[in-house]
């Protein structure tokens, strides 16, 4: 379970976030919606310690995130998974060695186990005999797959998943949510997914907090989101033209 | 001045977490070797060519200067061995590099940065300085110096080149070339270019690994990397010409 209590964080006079309380439960896809600039990105970018916090509290299950030396940040984080927006791979390795890059760096197994493992992880994903690809050659919905293939190589405990699949047509972007809801149950993780697709909140939103203006305004379920009286929320997720059908409906 | 300082520290915090120890030697290895191929290999063939123009171009000229009969004919390959030595191969190889090694450096960092593969690095837990930077600055720190003797010795050879087209004959040329050498130059040249070497490498990776935005601001960090580190070899040239010959 990740807990973060009365996060504040701003940048120069800009207040991003205010006294943000949540609590992201272990083996449910806990996702943040808001719109864009609304601070989503900024909380997720907090809680992988890219950005420090004013005042608050983070709890990684009973570790207090920003209360840990570098080395237990570092430790810390070996146990975290991240999906980023872009997939960010590395470009001057193939898909293997991208995916066997945290094996090779902090663990101490031989090349046998650690191929064995980038290809168990490979098949979890449905990319299995792409080994020597390059990033180059792949396509979006790869470059996404191969990165929750390498962010779920160590085992993780936490997965960070930032707007998964922007940029993906629909079809893939299901399969992409769908496997990342996919993953949290069988390995019972805690996983938090950073979106502002309606779809994807539909499709996998079993814990939602909706962020707007930097403040938590709503929290609930998908079911419970249709109904929700906040206007705001209202305003977001009824935005689109099929969703104002499905309201009427 | 304000900027200028915040640059300086920005400089000196990222140098002590590059000298951090590499957390994998097995994979620092790889890093270096890919490396000294990247920056060192790949700049044999300008390296070659320059020097050799150089070379020519310098005792072309000298000869052209010395046209006097009270000058001996071997003082243009001794002029010509002395130009190469101390000054044209290792500040203008530094400069040359500086545009070629320095803004591959940058542009390469800088898009690892804006393309979250930094974020990536430091998210796992790995030290993305030393992992990115450490291979590149030792490499050229241990290659640049194998450049130089290259480049002295293609110079040479262009300078002998050059004499042909000014009538000087072979032997005149290469008595001037072992004419009253002095080896401490050779330390000189190889204490500067290693010197010029780690100022392109840190330099470069110091404006690539700051960069912030998108592909604009990556061309914008190749072009600064390119044009501070040319100003800053320059300086050096003068600190260290003061402090070992003056």
């Amino acid at each position: 379970m990740i807990k973060i209590e009365n996060i504040n964080k701003s940048f120069g006079d800009h207040d991003v976030l205010k006294n943000i309380s949540f609590s992201f439960e272990r083996g449910k896809t806990n996702l943040i919606i808001g719109e864009s600039g609304s601070g989503k990105t900024t909380l997720l970018r907090i809680l992988i310690g890219l950005h420090q916090i004013d005042s608050g509290t983070i709890l990684y299950d009973d570790k207090k995130f920003n209360q840990l030396s570098i080395k237990e940040k570092r430790k810390l984080r070996q146990e975290i998974g991240v999906l980023f927006q872009r997939g960010a791979l590395y470009d001057f390795m193939n898909v293997e060695e991208n995916i066997m890059f945290p094996l090779t760096m902090f663990t101490e197994k031989s090349d046998e186990e650690k191929i064995y493992r980038v290809n168990d992880c490979l098949k979890r994903v449905n990319l299995e005999n792409c080994n020597n690809l390059k990033i180059s050659e792949l396509s979006g919905g790869m470059i996404k797959r191969v990165s929750i293939a390498r962010a779920i190589v160590m085992n993780p405990k936490y997965l960070l998943c930032d707007e998964p699949n922007s940029g993906l047509d629909p079809k893939t972007a299901i399969i992409i949510d769908n496997l990342i809801q996919e993953i949290t149950q069988e390995s019972n993780i805690t996983t938090i997914v950073n979106t502002h697709d309606m779809n994807s909140v539909m499709e996998i939103g079993q814990k939602i907090a909706y962020i707007n203006n930097g403040e938590i305004s709503w929290t609930g379920n998908k079911e419970e989101l249709l109904k929700s009286n906040n206007k705001q929320l209202n305003d977001f997720v009824f935005a689109s033209e099929l969703f104002k059908r499905l309201k009427k409906l | 001045m304000k900027y200028l300082l915040l640059h300086i520290g920005q400089y000196f915090i990222m140098i002590k977490k590059v000298f951090s120890l590499p957390e994998k030697k097995r994979i620092f290895l790889k890093q270096f070797n890919l490396e000294l191929e990247k920056t060192g290999l790949n700049s044999l063939g300008i390296v070659t060519i320059i020097s050799f123009f150089i070379g020519a171009v310098v005792s072309i000229q000298t000869a052209y200067n010395f046209d006097s009969p009270l000058y001996p004919k071997y003082l243009i390959g001794y002029a010509t061995r002395e130009s190469l030595i101390l000054e044209f191969c290792p500040t203008m190889l530094a400069l040359i590099l500086a545009g070629k090694v320095g803004s591959n450096i940058a542009s390469e960092i800088g898009s690892m940065r804006v393309t979250e593969q930094i974020d990536a690095l430091e998210i796992m837990g790995v030290n993305s300085a030393s992992f990115l930077i450490l291979p590149k600055i030792i490499a050229t720190v241990l290659f640049f110096p194998i450049l130089i003797i290259l480049s002295i010795s293609i110079g040479l050879l262009g300078g002998w080149i050059g004499c042909q087209t000014s009538g000087i004959t072979t032997a005149d040329f290469l008595y001037g070339i072992k004419l009253d050498f002095n080896p401490f130059y050779v330390t000189y040249c190889l204490i500067k270019i290693t010197v010029f070497a780690f100022i392109v490498s840190s330099v470069s990776s110091y404006f690539g690994y700051y960069t912030k935005g998108g592909a604009l601001d990556v061309g914008k960090s190749s072009t600064k990397a390119v044009v501070y580190s040319s100003i800053i070899v320059l300086i050096f040239n003068f600190i260290l010409t003061d402090l070992l010959l003056a």
